[in-house]
């Protein structure tokens, strides 16, 4: 083993302060960026729960819907046109809108109706914890997530409100379908939705599609577009899924100030490791100048300092997924969970070790221009 | 002629700029044979350690040429200038200049190290090295622990474990007391007499006198005339009969 590594270590560990600082440094840096991408994908994830979770192959929508949420309708007469086409298995559709809860008390809070057809699935409430869905069919009926429980006065399964008016009663408890909107989703079934967000018996927030299982996907999109006509569109779910993402990812901002953020922290990162690693070499000016002296090659020199960079890197980053794996676990429960994918390790694992041995390099340039006499001549 | 190391021609060196350039080197002629010792004094300032540099390829001339083992050096750039170094030279400086959180043995081994030389052999070879500077027992022992001489011993060893053709030492013994500089400068001489290498000796340490082949002198960036040298030489008991 060459003593590269052992030199670099020895004087990592020889200057422990600034070592601290290297590492603090590096440590802020990668879990602000983890941070941020991690609420970006938690984001990601949140604003396409319902879409995730719906039973489709593919989405009629009203032309231009942005995102699930989206308040435009559609003829509901569509729904014969389109289950007359190749390839198409069933047609469900989605009856969704804001609408008032009001709690015993008699406070009134917003409520996000979410109504599918509970016989023909669509898009049913899933992590049900107490009761059944299949109670949704009877009149009145709804399914709430407990963690809204405060918000919406509800105690236990079982437990009435009144929703735009109507009476409603909790048969389905469900756990963590939290919007990040901050106002509850209610599932209900269609006809009820109707009389919560005063939609129209002839008009409809979407189409879900189910395909059969032997059809041509790109076919069957052609075949219902060719019937549909002008005024609605039809994405497969991964498209709408891209599509709701980046209307709140990047339509309000959101996603641009986090990834404004993750910027931050690999600057304040780079700059730190730099500093300090530049420092470091400036300290040691002197032991490189004897390497050199003796004839090492300037590679060899480069190798101690890259080493020392990646030292780094290594150390600070397991120490910041150590600490990244404690707030994705202490943000699990909360209103935005943050993610934190395999993929989004291995890249900040490879965003740490560019950022260190980019600092490397501004050190590198320091020793480059050391000349070994001058060390000498004094 | 093939005894000859190093050979230095017509060399001048001018170091800093504007008002304040000096001529460091005015014309120097030296060369450096295999078994001898030679002694470089002279007064603070006369160009003594600025010669060290250019005759180990440290620094280069601003004019003249050296030619070291039979390669010219005048058109090497700086990472040749290392090649050559590593390939033919140990160097010795007054400050040690070991590395300070790296052991004894380390501290050799980095000479087998930066010439692609790793491993059990190595160490071995770094031990053995420590061995002939009497220091087998400090091997694993950090620069901070050891005195001056040791230190200096060390670095010595560092020198010589590569088995370079010639061993450039500037000051080895001013920062030691008597019975240091003495063992420093036993080493060397077993060096040049025993190992058959080219030592160079930069001092101003008239206690070392003794140890010389040959005495070069050096004033204001001139050696004194070859004459004087010669008779100089005659003058001295042979190093080697020194106890
Ligand atoms: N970088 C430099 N710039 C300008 N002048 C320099 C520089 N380095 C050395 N000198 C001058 O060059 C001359 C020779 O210096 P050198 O270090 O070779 O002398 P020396 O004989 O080794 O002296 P000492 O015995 O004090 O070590 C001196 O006058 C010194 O002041
Ligand atoms: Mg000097």
């Amino acid at each position: 083993m060459s003593l590269v590594m052992t030199l670099a270590t020895r004087n990592l560990l020889h200057d422990r302060l600034r070592l601290v600082a290297t590492l603090i440094g590096i440590v802020f840096s990668v879990v602000l960026v983890m941070i941020q991408m991690g609420l970006f994908l938690g984001f990601g994830h949140m604003v396409s729960t319902m879409i995730d979770h719906a039973n489709a192959d593919l989405w009629v929508l009203p032309k231009g819907a942005k995102c699930f949420e989206d308040p435009s309708q559609l003829d509901v007469k569509l729904r014969e046109k389109v289950a007359a086409a190749d390839g198409v298995a069933s047609v469900v559709p989605l009856v969704i809108g804001f609408s008032d809860w009001r709690l015993d008390s008699g406070e009134v809070t917003p409520v996000f109706i979410v109504g599918s057809d509970v016989k023909a699935g669509g898009l049913q409430p899933w992590n049900v914890v107490e009761g059944d869905v299949r109670s949704l069919s009877q009149w009145g009926a709804v399914a709430v997530d407990r963690t809204y429980f405060d918000r919406l006065g509800i105690k236990k399964l079982g437990d009435a409100a009144e929703i735009h008016g109507h009476k409603v009663k909790v048969v389905a408890v469900t756990d963590g379908i939290r919007s990040f909107t901050t106002t509850p989703y209610v599932f209900v079934d269609q006809k009820d939705s109707r009389f919560y967000t005063g939609m129209f018996p002839s008009k409809a927030s979407d189409l879900l599609v189910r395909l059969k299982p032997d059809a041509d996907r790109t076919k069957a999109v052609q075949a219902i577009r060719d019937r549909v006509g002008n005024d609605v569109e039809v994405l497969t779910t991964a498209e709408f899924r891209k599509r709701s993402r980046s209307f709140w990812l990047f339509g309000t901002g959101a996603g641009a100030a986090l990834f404004a953020g993750a910027i931050l922290g690999v600057i304040v990162g780079t700059v730190i490791v730099a500093q300090t690693l530049y420092s470091s070499t400036k300290d040691h000016l002197s032991e490189f100048a004897t390497l050199r002296a003796m004839g090492s090659s300037n590679n060899y020199i480069y190798g101690v300092i890259i080493y020392q960079a990646l030292f780094n890197a290594v150390v600070g980053f397991i120490m910041a997924g150590a600490i990244g794996y404690v707030v994705v676990r202490m943000t699990e429960r909360s209103a935005l969970p943050i993610v934190i994918t395999p993929w989004l390790m291995a890249a900040l694992f490879v965003l740490t070790v560019v950022m260190c041995v980019a600092s490397g390099f501004v050190a590198i340039i320091r020793v480059v221009r050391i000349d070994p006499a001058s060390v000498f001549m004094r | 002629m093939n005894d000859i190391i190093i050979d230095a021609r017509e060399i001048r060196k001018t170091l800093g700029k504007g008002a304040g350039e000096v001529q460091a080197l005015r014309g120097v002629d030296l060369a450096l044979r295999k078994g001898e010792l030679t002694l470089l004094m002279g007064p603070s300032g006369s160009g003594k350690t600025t010669l060290l540099l250019i005759l180990g390829c440290m620094l280069t001339p601003s004019a003249g040429r050296v030619t070291v083992c039979g390669t010219a050096t005048s058109d090497a750039d700086k990472e040749a200038l290392a090649r050559i170094r590593r390939d033919h030279i140990g160097f010795v400086f007054q400050s040690y200049h070991l590395f300070p959180t790296m052991t004894a043995r380390q501290n050799v081994q980095l000479a087998l190290d930066i010439r692609g030389h790793h491993g059990r052999d190595a160490a071995r070879k770094s031990r053995d090295a420590l061995a002939l500077v009497g220091l087998d027992q400090k091997a694993k022992s950090l620069p901070d622990s050891l005195s001056g001489g040791e230190q200096q011993r060390v670095a010595i060893a560092r020198a010589f474990v590569a088995n370079p053709s010639v061993i450039l030492a500037d000051e080895p013994t001013s920062a030691l007391d008597g019975d240091s500089g003495r063992a420093i400068m036993r080493i060397l001489v077993d060096a040049a007499h025993k190992r058959d290498r080219a030592v160079l000796v930069v001092t101003h340490d008239p206690r070392i006198v003794s140890f010389a082949d040959r005495i070069v002198r050096i004033e204001d960036g001139v050696l004194a005339d070859e004459q004087a040298d010669e008779s100089e030489r005659r003058r001295l008991p042979k190093a080697a009969s020194w106890p």
